[in-house]
């Protein structure tokens, strides 16, 4: 099989996966059977990917042309091929515990679920794999969409007005704010393609770079930059397997991805430190940093103390590309994926103290650590990782953050850094303490261990990812130092 | 091997496929034969259309002499890229709402009429087909006479008794707008004493702007402008559109939204770039500036008061004045880009609107009528209308792989050549009030609870009406995606136009 095969068959399969599972919603093991099997073929597929030494020197896969002068294609760079490996390993990993908790908390429209998830993969795999600016957005656009009726899953009036803070958000920043930017850059750069060291031109006035910078990061509301973060915590009335799948990896993500994509192969850190546009990219991250970390601070519900986390993680990855040191850039390949592993258990966890006792609030956590011991153990490796401490994979990403940001000597971001580090164990330590060091104010209604089994092999899975990725970086470390040598 | 006489009656064959059908369909008793022929008169226009744009794809522009005199004594037919390319809209249009019509008719329309209005839809049909193929300003103005009177007919055949004033509303309005678009004509002729638009452009173009003459034309110019204005609904005369809309039949709704606007705009474009000449009309008289800020004001608007509606079909229409307002936007930039956008949005306009007003008609089939209580759980029970609705509405706001999208690109690809950023953000402003009112509908449709239901028959629509609908559908993602044959006619006819020929 040829490397643009492989390519195409990213999309192609979780594309594929859908139908099946919508042929097969009458039998629901049939159904879950051939989610997982599309899982997997997925994996085996990105791993494949791994292995072809030719697959980042390919060159654009064209699909459709349809407009003059711009393509449909795909093109892999490392980058994308670390994102679509975290993606397609994790989606195998939450498929599975999908059915625990779909099938533990009696949820209706399971078949409509499964295919939405699995739409929603092939538009990720889309971004991971797009060529250009315009592929970008129309994956993006599709994620959007296929997600949408995941976070209006439970069709109550919640789930209603979740959805409409989601689609309105995300629809009107990208069609308001992000188009506008890509046909700018269209129109100044005469293509959209990405290209190492950027693509616009040094006749460009530095106020125009730094308002395309701005259109772009507001433009692309999945990255979650304050103002634009609103939709995040709205999206938490999704299914648990929704919000630790998407709205902790693939959907947001895909925003941050989306970002780094701009900064690295759209201007270019020379343009950027020429014209210093990244310095107010640079202040709106560090804000969103610590405004969000605090508001996470004061959240009872848990997946919502979760979902401002990742918001306030978000711009972590956002930081570290606007440093545009060669140290910092990795780094934010690096949180890709660190992130990922760390938040999805959490999220993770927080499902599965749902099925198990039905709790929801920080608050009603005390003592549940000797019921559950897998499971807040999980947690505990997970907040480790958040807080950037070893031998958790979020410490590389922040050593890598902070040698940038000091080689850069942008001292002030050193201190969000450290001040956003103490927030996080602010928020997160307390969870673990109370969890397994107070008693259970009274006997909970009923009696119960840890969530299904399925479950929480998922969990222990991802929590042990952290772990060895701390142990044992090499592969993500190979990917996202080639990010820096491409852009010499 | 066909030989070129032969191909060059197609001209006539396109407008008499229908005409003739007309008067049988008026002869038969039955309704059901009506609507076959109808069906077959529709889709031999649509061959023949196809056909014409092949053969001036091939060898050029066509002209035809009817009856064999020679141009400035006789009529002359003139098949240029545009007019093929708005010939192929309308006809195409035609020939998918016939088959849809058998059900949709019989149960908005009484049984005894449903043969005058196959009749009085074909002459429809053959006016609009009529105007664009013609080569003479004054048939131009029979055919359009022929079109609007049928029109009004159709719309009065509403079942609503308010259809009866919404069509006296459309009449009144409309034939003030005809009667500009005569006077236009007639002073036209005293002034040049030729109606053959290929000679009253070269005769026009004679007249220096110091002669006496001068001023008649800026007159003929000013009463063409509103006369096609109105006819097109070009805000703030749109007001007859939404009644029209709204209470005719679900059939007319479709076929009338997807083509009769589109041909005003087709002979404001005719009128304004092959007869008076795109330097007189832009540069001296400023059509640009003229249009610019109306369009804009319809697309925001249009597009606002469309959120308010409760009658689905009536917040389509007021959608439709919107995007009209990009079409004339498109026009009044005055640039290749931007007149390319506006014929564009032409061709995607009508797929959209099209399918979108045959949704209106497939739940009003089986719900009775379509305000937004009566969506109510439709996600569930009409799935594949409701499927297509969502798909319809995504292109109308624009999201990528839909046709709406490459007209949006275009557009906005215009309006950054002229460096007015407030109109980028005027036309990306509509996509988002689209989002709104579409997406109240879908929400409504999906997560609102189930109506009760007494009878069983509230289920998906029959066939005849699923299919056209997602012909049109699979068109709105199909032009999405490959859009090499709309957006070629597009530029070409821009560039004709712009040259002042009609190639």
């Amino acid at each position: 099989m040829t490397t643009a095969t492989l390519l195409q068959l990213c999309i192609l399969i979780p594309a594929a996966g859908a139908l099946f599972i919508a042929a097969s919603h009458r039998l629901p093991n049939l159904r879950e059977g051939v989610t997982i099997l599309t899982a997997s073929s997925l994996l085996a597929v990105v791993m494949a990917l791994f292995q072809r030494p030719d697959a980042l020197t390919l060159p654009p896969l064209v699909l459709a042309t349809p407009l003059p002068g711009i393509d449909f294609e795909l093109q892999l760079e490392p980058l994308g091929l670390l994102f679509a490996g975290v993606a397609s390993l994790l989606w195998l990993i939450t498929s599975l515990y999908t059915i625990g908790y779909m099938r533990a908390n009696g949820e209706e429209h399971q078949t409509r679920l499964y295919i939405c998830f699995a739409i929603a993969l092939a538009s990720t795999m889309g971004i991971a794999l797009a060529g250009n600016l315009l592929t970008l957005f129309l994956f993006y656009e599709l994620l959007t969409l296929s997600t949408y009726p995941l976070v209006t899953h439970k069709g109550d009036h919640d789930a209603v007005t979740g959805g409409r803070f989601y689609l309105g958000i995300l629809i009107s920043t990208s069609v308001g704010l992000l188009l506008p930017a890509i046909i700018w850059t269209w129109h100044v750069a005469g293509t959209t393609s990405f290209r190492p060291g950027g693509i616009l031109e040094w006749t460009m006035e530095p106020t125009a770079v730094t308002i395309l910078l701005l259109l772009y990061a507001f433009g692309i509301g999945k990255a979650a930059l304050m103002p634009i973060h609103r939709w995040l915590p709205e999206a938490m009335v999704a299914p648990t397997p929704v919000s630790a799948l998407l709205h902790a990896v693939a959907v947001v993500k895909a925003g941050v991805f989306t970002m780094v994509k701009v900064v690295l192969y759209i201007f270019g850190p020379n343009l950027l430190r020429e014209t210093g546009s990244h310095y107010p990219l640079l202040i709106i991250a560090s804000i969103t940093i610590l405004c969000a970390s605090m508001i996470a601070l004061q959240q009872d519900n848990l997946k919502r103390r979760l979902a401002y986390s990742t918001i306030s993680q978000l711009a972590y990855i956002t930081l570290a590309v606007a440093i545009l040191a060669p140290l910092s850039i990795p780094a934010a390949a690096i949180h890709i994926a660190a992130h990922a592993f760390g938040k999805i258990t959490l999220f993770f966890a927080a499902g599965a103290i749902y099925t198990a006792a039905h709790k929801t609030k920080v608050s009603e956590l005390d003592g549940i650590g000797k019921r559950m011991p897998w499971t807040m153990t999980a947690f505990a490796i997970g907040s480790l990782s958040m807080i950037g401490l070893p031998p958790a994979a979020g410490f590389i990403s922040k050593w890598y953050l902070l040698q940038g940001a000091l080689s850069a000597q942008l001292w002030p971001v050193a201190g969000v850094i450290l001040l956003s580090t103490l927030l996080n164990a602010g928020y997160l330590i307390p969870i673990v303490y109370v969890a397994f060091f107070r008693k259970e104010a009274h006997p909970p209604h009923h009696e119960h261990g840890e969530a299904p089994f399925i479950m929480v092999l998922a969990l222990s899975t991802t929590a042990a990812l952290t772990l060895v990725m701390f142990f044992w970086p090499e592969p993500v470390l190979h990917l996202a130092t080639q990010l820096t040598v491409s852009q010499k | 091997m066909i030989h070129l006489p032969h191909l060059a009656h197609l001209a006539i064959w396109q407008v008499l496929f229908p005409l003739l059908a007309a008067p049988l369909c008026l002869l038969l008793r039955s309704g059901r034969l009506a609507w076959l022929i109808a069906t077959l008169a529709s889709w031999a226009s649509l061959a023949v259309s196809v056909l014409l744009l092949r053969t001036i794809n091939c060898n050029g522009p066509l002209t035809y002499n009817l009856g064999g005199w020679p141009a400035p004594w006789g009529i002359t037919y003139h098949v240029d890229a545009l007019s093929a390319f708005v010939l192929l809209i309308v006809s195409a249009m035609a020939a998918l709402v016939m088959p849809y019509a058998a059900k949709s008719v019989s149960r908005e329309i009484d049984v005894e009429n449903h043969r005058l209005f196959y009749a009085l839809l074909l002459i429809c049909q053959a006016g609009l087909l009529g105007i664009v193929v013609t080569g003479d300003a004054f048939n131009m103005y029979v055919f359009l006479e022929l079109s609007s009177l049928s029109s009004y007919a159709l719309i009065a055949l509403g079942k609503r008794r308010r259809a009866l004033t919404a069509a006296f509303q459309y009449l009144v309005m409309g034939t003030i707008g005809a009667t500009f678009i005569l006077i236009g004509i007639g002073l036209l002729y005293s002034l040049t004493g030729t109606l053959n638009i290929q000679d009253l452009a070269v005769r026009i173009a004679l007249i220096p702007t110091s002669a006496v003459g001068h001023r008649t034309l800026i007159t003929a110019f000013a009463f063409l402008t509103v006369g096609f204005s109105l006819k097109l609904a070009l805000f703030p005369l749109h007001l007859w559109l939404p009644n029209a809309y709204t209470y005719a039949p679900s059939v007319v709704t479709t076929f009338l939204a997807a083509t009769a606007t589109k041909v005003a705009v087709y002979m404001l474009l005719r009128f304004s770039f092959s007869i008076l000449g795109s330097r007189f009309v832009f540069e001296q008289l400023t059509l640009g500036k003229i249009m610019l800020l109306p369009s804009l004001a319809a697309i925001i608007i249009a597009s606002l008061v469309a959120i308010f509606q409760y009658d689905i079909k009536r917040m389509l229409a007021y959608s439709s004045i919107a995007q009209i307002g990009y079409m004339t936007l498109g026009i009044s930039l005055n640039s290749h880009t931007g007149l390319m956008a506006g014929i564009l949005h032409m061709f995607n306009h009508a797929l959209m609107k099209g399918a979108l007003f045959m949704v209106m008609g497939a739940v009003s089939y089986r719900v009775g009528s379509v305000y937004l209580n009566d969506f109510r759980g439709l996600g569930r029970r009409m799935p594949w209308t409701m499927a297509a609705f969502v798909i319809g509405g995504l292109s109308l706001m624009g999201v990528p792989l839909t046709a709406g999208f490459i007209s949006k690109w275009f557009l906005i690809e215009a309006a950054l050549e002229t460096g007015w950023w407030s109109i980028t953000a005027v036309i990306l402003l509509g996509s988002l009030l689209a989002v709104i009112y579409i997406w109240r509908v879908v929400e409504t449709a999906y997560f609102n609870p189930l109506q009760e239901i007494e009878d069983d028959e509230h289920t998906e629509a029959p066939a005849s009406l699923l299919i056209p609908l997602w012909i049109l559908i699979g068109a709105n993602i199909y032009f999405g995606i490959d859009t090499s044959v709309p957006v070629d006619m597009a530029s070409w006819a821009a560039s004709a136009l712009l040259e002042g020929t009609m190639r």
